[in-house]
């Protein structure tokens, strides 16, 4: 192995001036633990495989602290008890399972619900400004399907102020960052991970890393979505990298629409309006001015949803004695009742419905706790949201699917495999509540950072060894795309399949169009395999895109496959042709895997992990952990 | 309501480039880095930008529009006229990687520079208390989504690059304030500020408070208040002369000094 002289200039590396020496010349490093993803569940992850004594390498695809966890704004979900004593653990766990109609893996749940309290802590211990309670503690605000105030927040800024911390923490404890670096291939040696293989965007020249621990936490798969709240990053890296290395995914038909995205200007078409809005008493109107959710209460939440508008009002102030307003069922409900009322021509002129916060807050209040919608509006929409309501529409926003991984360590079936966040799959079951997500990094995270680490110390100096062919075939594979003669470019297969996505695997499906899709992703397949990039390797992001869409098709794919398979409705899962949730359905998940040649996919039934009756009683009669309870 | 912009885009990398003319179609509501992505997907598939999330809120996509340093996505096509053309080019204050994208690496590596937060111990619930009100100058600096532009208007280090080396920048001007302004952070940074940051090189010119797309006012609640605290500790004569006679000098607020 070859250490080259030069350093690169953003992350002080060393990398190779040329491509001569070392393994075909290829710039190489060698760590204990490489997580690709910069990410709240990458940095978690890179900062508890440290902490627990791994030499460890961060890589991701754009610059460190840009990850799309700075577009989180509500708040990280933990049962503290700062606003709410009642609140616990066990009353977070039932709300997080029911959120996800029962088919969530119970273990994750509980050891989210669990842990995410200290996670928080440790957040404000490394220098996060939380707003506070009156007390002066880590204030907590209200969400969607939280029975409880849970989720502690920084305005409506939460994201940013996680990613700043733990970047901070990151750069703190000297963890190397290996910034605008993307990872194309895993390797592998006798089933066990080897190292992960990628390469520079800022120059194209490869780079090979040497690892027995590889933690994936590449977020989502959004940017198959035309109309989506997420990043350019989303494209489904690590879903992809799981499948291509053997792991397996579960729950991929499950895919989060968020209730409200802007739906004008075209420009910012499913930008995120979060979820605070509602928390903060926001409600929403169709164009007749009807607050229409109490028509679109689910039997499953009757008993704990209020039924007129004014209980629905109380609620924010007297929890004891009122239920919760209807705008704060589960997403998938709201993004449901929102789409209906738009099919059913209740629309606003631009294709949405009214969010309402103007009538029903101080302009003071709004500008203090939504600043970042307040400046969202101004600048992107030229409305002021203290004066006239927003327009708002259902946006793709998260995948509950991801790789199949163990609970308590996050491992897939790939020996030294790891997959946190968004990119593993079973802790949100079929729908995920707001502010799940952020404590789902941070518990995670740190979970597959010790275990990640605990597995490269129990190898000694035994490791699993990078085979030079596997090398030179992801070398070939990287570069292909300058090979082809006249093809297609990128980014106009990108946007085919986006719409394509959008219109047959959205927020409502049918057999007919989950057909038609899957005919139309085996099309695009075939133009990709032909497409071309113009321009050499330097920082071109047309080459990007091209090794990324390969991702993104393989995991639409999966989508759209399992979508097809799961004949009933539930959570972010809505089938026209089979409207309710099926008992039996409920019971199973759908692993996905490659297909053998490696150009499809295939789908097998697993049953679900059974949860122990300790466990079960939450969900039989109420339980007197979520007796309604005054403050 | 739709119509055809030009554009000149700068192209090249660090052994030179020149404008490039593009007319591109543009609709309603559409921002300059709509314009440049469709030029990137229709005439100019090389066309290197860096950008993420396309709502404001990553710090991306800072380039510099009609030579004023902005954010190319929260850059709205109609603050111009139709018939204008909108010149794009990279920040200068960078070494230019290619097109549009610039090495904004002295930014991480002052980042590595900056004293860490140091809390004391928690309260014995294991809990932290800190009032609202205390925690909300630091919240306004930690607003920064790091888009570098106040880094980049800083005519301190963008018309003398022999002062990088010496010169944090406001962003990082930024981060002291905070930690100085923390309720609970236990450590006295402001003998680094002025010497190891470079923080009396200022002269509260207020460009970067001008171009900060936060709206953050980083010379007025960061940087002078940290002048104001490190002038108080080097050149108040009380304390210089309290801290020569061997009064104890409490002025730092029974913070350490790092």
């Amino acid at each position: 192995m070859s250490e080259a002289n030069d350093r690169h200039p953003m992350t002080g590396n060393r990398m190779s001036s040329d491509e001569s020496g070392g393994m075909h010349g290829i710039e190489q490093h060698s760590y204990d633990v490489v997580v690709i993803g910069a990410g709240g569940a990458g940095l978690r992850a890179a900062i508890a495989a440290h902490d627990a004594g791994a030499r460890t390498a961060i890589v991701c695809k754009s610059l460190l602290g840009k990850a799309h966890t700075v577009m989180a704004e509500g708040g990280i979900a933990a049962a503290m008890g700062n606003r709410w004593p009642e609140d616990n653990w066990e009353v977070h766990f039932r709300d997080t399972m029911r959120g996800g109609k029962m088919l969530n893996n119970w273990r994750m749940a509980q050891l989210h619900a669990q842990e995410a309290p200290e996670r928080v802590m440790e957040l404000e211990d490394w220098g996060a400004l939380f707003d506070r309670t009156e007390d002066g503690l880590i204030s907590q605000r209200d969400f969607g399907g939280h029975k409880y105030a849970r989720l502690a927040h920084v305005g409506d800024r939460t994201g940013l102020e996680m990613i700043r911390t733990l970047q901070q923490r990151a750069v703190q404890l000297g963890i190397d960052v290996f910034m605008e670096c993307t990872v194309t291939d895993l390797m592998k040696d006798d089933g066990k991970i080897s190292g992960a293989f990628g390469y520079w965007r800022e120059t194209g020249r490869f780079v090979m890393f040497e690892a027995p621990s590889v933690i994936l936490a590449t977020g989502g798969i959004g940017k198959s979505f035309k109309v989506t709240s997420n990043s350019w990053e989303y494209t489904g890296d690590g879903h992809a990298l799981a499948m291509r290395a053997g792991a397996s995914l579960i729950n991929m038909e499950f895919v989060q629409f968020h209730p409200t995205g802007m739906v004008w200007p075209p420009s910012v078409k499913g930008l995120l309006v979060t979820e605070s809005v509602r928390g903060d008493g926001g409600i929403l109107k169709n164009s007749d001015g009807k607050r229409f959710m109490f028509d679109y209460i689910p039997d499953f939440f009757k008993a704990e949803t209020a039924d007129t508008e004014e209980e629905a009002d109380r609620w924010y102030d007297d929890k004891k004695n009122n239920r919760r307003p209807p705008e704060l069922l589960p997403r998938d409900e709201v993004a449901r009742a929102i789409n209906s009322e738009i099919k059913a021509g209740r629309g606003t002129p631009h294709g949405g419905i009214f969010l309402d916060i103007a009538s029903r807050r101080s302009p003071e209040f709004i500008r203090k706790r939504l600043p970042s919608m307040y400046h969202q509006f101004k600048e992107l929409a030229d409305v002021d949201i203290t004066a006239e309501p927003m327009e708002i529409g259902p946006t793709c926003h998260y995948v509950m699917g991801g790789v199949e991984v163990d609970a308590d360590t996050q491992e897939s079936a790939v020996t030294g495999l790891y997959a946190v966040g968004e990119c593993s799959g079973g802790m949100h079951g079929s729908n995920r509540l707001g502010g799940n997500s952020l404590g789902d990094l941070l518990v995670f995270g740190k979970r597959a950072g010790e275990a990640a680490t605990a597995y490269t110390s129990s190898l000694g100096d035994n490791r699993p060894r990078v085979d030079e062919a596997d090398v030179t075939a992801a070398q070939q594979s990287a570069l292909a795309p300058f090979e082809v003669e006249g093809g297609e470019n990128p980014y106009t297969i990108q946007s085919d399949l986006q719409q394509s996505m959008n219109d047959l695997v959205g927020i409502i499906r049918t057999a007919s169009e989950l057909e038609q899709s899957l005919s139309e992703i085996e099309a695009f397949k075939v133009r990709a395999a032909s497409m071309k990039v113009e321009g050499h390797r330097q920082y071109n992001p047309g080459w990007h895109l091209a090794l990324d869409l390969r991702n993104m098709l393989i995991v639409s794919e999966a989508i759209a496959k399992a979508a097809l398979a799961r004949q009933e409705s539930r959570g972010g899962h809505t089938r026209d042709d089979f409207p309710g949730p099926n008992a039996e359905w409920g019971t199973k998940n759908l692993v996905v895997n490659l297909t053998a040649d490696g150009t499809g996919v295939d789908l097998t039934e697993k049953p679900l992990p059974v949860m122990p009756d300790e466990l079960k009683k939450y969900f039989d009669a109420p339980p007197a952990a979520t007796k309604e309870a005054g403050n | 309501m739709g119509y055809d912009l030009k554009m000149r885009v700068w192209r090249g990398d660090q052994s030179g480039g020149e404008l490039g003319d593009y007319t591109v179609e543009v609709s309603e509501g559409e921002v300059v880095l709509d314009a440049l992505h469709r030029v990137q997907a229709t005439q100019a598939g090389d066309l290197a930008i860096r950008w993420n999330c396309k709502a404001g809120k990553c710090g991306s996509c800072s380039a510099e529009i009609n030579g004023k340093p902005r954010l190319l996505c929260m850059t709205r096509l109609s603050d111009f006229e139709e018939s204008e053309t909108i010149t794009v080019t990279p920040m200068r204050t960078f070494p230019v990687i290619r097109d549009l994208v610039t090495d904004v690496s002295y930014n991480y590596e002052k980042a590595k520079e900056l004293p860490y937060f140091e809390p004391p111990p928690r309260d014995s619930d294991g809990k932290r208390r800190m009032a609202q009100i205390d925690v909300e100058r630091g919240q306004e600096f930690r607003k920064c989504i790091e888009c570098f532009l106040c880094q980049n208007t800083c005519h301190v280090v963008r018309d003398h690059e022999d002062n990088k080396p010496a010169f944090a920048g406001p962003r990082f001007f930024l981060r002291y304030a905070e930690l100085d302004m923390h309720p609970l952070d236990t450590h006295d940074r402001r003998e680094l500020a002025q010497g190891a940051a470079g923080l009396g090189m200022c002269n509260i010119t207020k460009c970067c408070t001008e171009v900060c797309p936060e709206g953050i006012k980083i010379t007025d609640n960061a940087i002078i208040p940290m002048k104001e605290r490190v002038a108080d500790k080097k050149f108040d004569p009380l304390v210089w002369l309290g801290s020569k006679i061997g009064i104890r000098n409490k002025d730092n607020d029974g913070r350490t000094e790092v």
